[in-house]
């Protein structure tokens, strides 16, 4: 019973209740950060980092914190995780840390975390909120990876800097085939996304009320 | 019990405090590891202004090229302060110039290169390796496709230093001082106008030399 209330937790998000298709939060970062596939990845990683670890270290204190003042404990939580990441980033990956600039920080407001901290780990146990976070920011990082895959394919003609579109196709050298230059913009984004949230709502008969 | 005030007053200050030792036990950790990756992203970025940067190159690679290849100058600005720059091949008969370019951007500092040909007048490259611009609006300056605009242009015209503008949007003819600006950015825009003429003014005694022709400097 406990272990699929966990897997519950887990599973939900990746579709059903799927962060960002289903609940459309935490699209200011989506859109931002899926030009190519490696800053989502690595954004993807940073989220799972920050999302399932304040989970867990909001479930643990949730008997300690003073509801008063919860939102800002939380904020704290969330942004110390943040730093940490920011900061290793900047270590280890300084040029893709460069690319991702202000939206690592940005994660902060990402309304997906303080939103699970506040609507699950507050109320439930370590296990189960730990498989809840990382079943959000999976769901999260898998819609980012399918929305930079496509933005990546047809906009720069390459997925994780692999060139997919060979190069003889191209007008420049002689063919007929040119990347389409909105794919790199932010409306192009907000296309893809819009057509993953129709597909995705088609196929589980998802509805607003 | 967690609700009386004394109560929340010790947990809020705890957090605080546990917070904080563990971000500046951190960054204690990876300071370093962060300056050395900041120092070489700026020599890239010196490299990059004058062309020489391959996509592929290793971290020792741009270390070796940028010492065998660069030699740092000083020259008086009009105030008398030191100003470096950096000639890139042999100091006695450079193949360019790369200075440095820094002043106050929208939301933070702007830092950067510019290089000029031998002649320094033309422009070789320019980089903006490090700034706090809107992403996407302001922040879109550090992008090639910006940056390649400026190769060719002149920064005097006539024997006096004009520096290059940015325009408001498309330029309406060809122009050696002046190139496309971004739409959506004029802050920024003002801001690198700026900064290029401050930057390459205070450098003069250093680009004159190259462009006094038959005139005489103010």
């Amino acid at each position: 019973m406990a272990m699929k209330k966990a897997f519950d937790a887990f599973a939900g998000p990746l579709s059903r209740s799927n962060p960002i298709t289903t609940q459309v939060l935490g699209i200011c970062s989506a859109l931002a950060v899926t030009v190519k596939m490696d800053t989502a990845v690595v954004m993807t990683g940073a989220l799972i980092f920050v999302l399932a670890g304040s989970n867990i270290i909001v479930s643990v204190l949730r008997n300690l914190i003073p509801s008063r003042v919860r939102i800002i404990v939380m904020l704290t939580i969330i942004a110390t995780l943040v730093i940490v990441i920011d900061q290793v980033l900047k270590a280890f990956l300084y040029d893709i840390s460069k690319q991702l600039s202000i939206f690592v920080g940005l994660i902060i407001t990402n309304c997906i975390v303080l939103g699970r901290a506040e609507a699950f780990a507050l109320k439930n146990n370590v296990r189960e909120s730990a498989f809840d976070g990382f079943g959000n920011a999976v769901g999260y990082g898998f819609i980012l990876l399918l929305v930079s895959a496509a933005r990546e394919l047809f906009g720069s003609g390459t997925l994780l800097g692999y060139r997919i579109v060979p190069d003889f196709l191209y007008v420049e050298n002689g063919g007929w085939y040119v990347n389409n230059g909105l794919m790199l913009l932010a409306p192009g984004a907000f296309i893809i996304l819009g057509l993953l949230i129709w597909l995705q709502r088609t196929v589980n008969g998802y509805t607003e009320d | 019990m967690t609700g009386s005030n004394s109560y929340t007053y010790v947990f809020v200050i705890a957090m605080a405090v546990v917070s904080a030792l563990l971000l500046s036990l951190l960054k204690i950790n990876l300071q370093d590891l962060q300056e050395f990756n900041k120092a070489l992203d700026t020599k890239k970025n010196v490299l990059k202004t004058v062309g020489v940067l391959e996509p592929d190159m290793s971290g020792k690679d741009v270390e070796e090229l940028y010492t065998s290849k660069f030699t740092r100058q000083e020259v008086r600005d009009s105030e008398g302060k030191e100003r470096e720059y950096y000639t890139f091949g042999s100091p006695q008969s450079p193949e360019g110039y790369v200075i440095p370019v820094s002043g106050k951007g929208v939301w933070s500092t702007i830092n950067g290169f510019i290089a000029l040909e031998p002649d320094r007048n033309t422009i070789k490259g320019i980089s903006f390796y490090d700034h706090g611009e809107t992403p996407g609006l302001g922040g879109e300056i550090d992008k090639d496709f910006f940056a390649s605009r400026f190769v060719g242009k002149k920064i005097f015209r006539d024997g006096k230093l004009v520096s290059v503008t940015i325009a408001k949007s498309r330029l309406q003819e060809e122009s050696e001082h002046e190139v496309d600006g971004i739409s959506g950015a004029s802050l920024t825009t003002g801001a690198v106008n700026r900064l290029l003429f401050d930057n390459l003014n205070a450098y003069l005694k250093l680009l004159k030399q190259g462009n006094e022709g038959n005139r005489t400097w103010q």
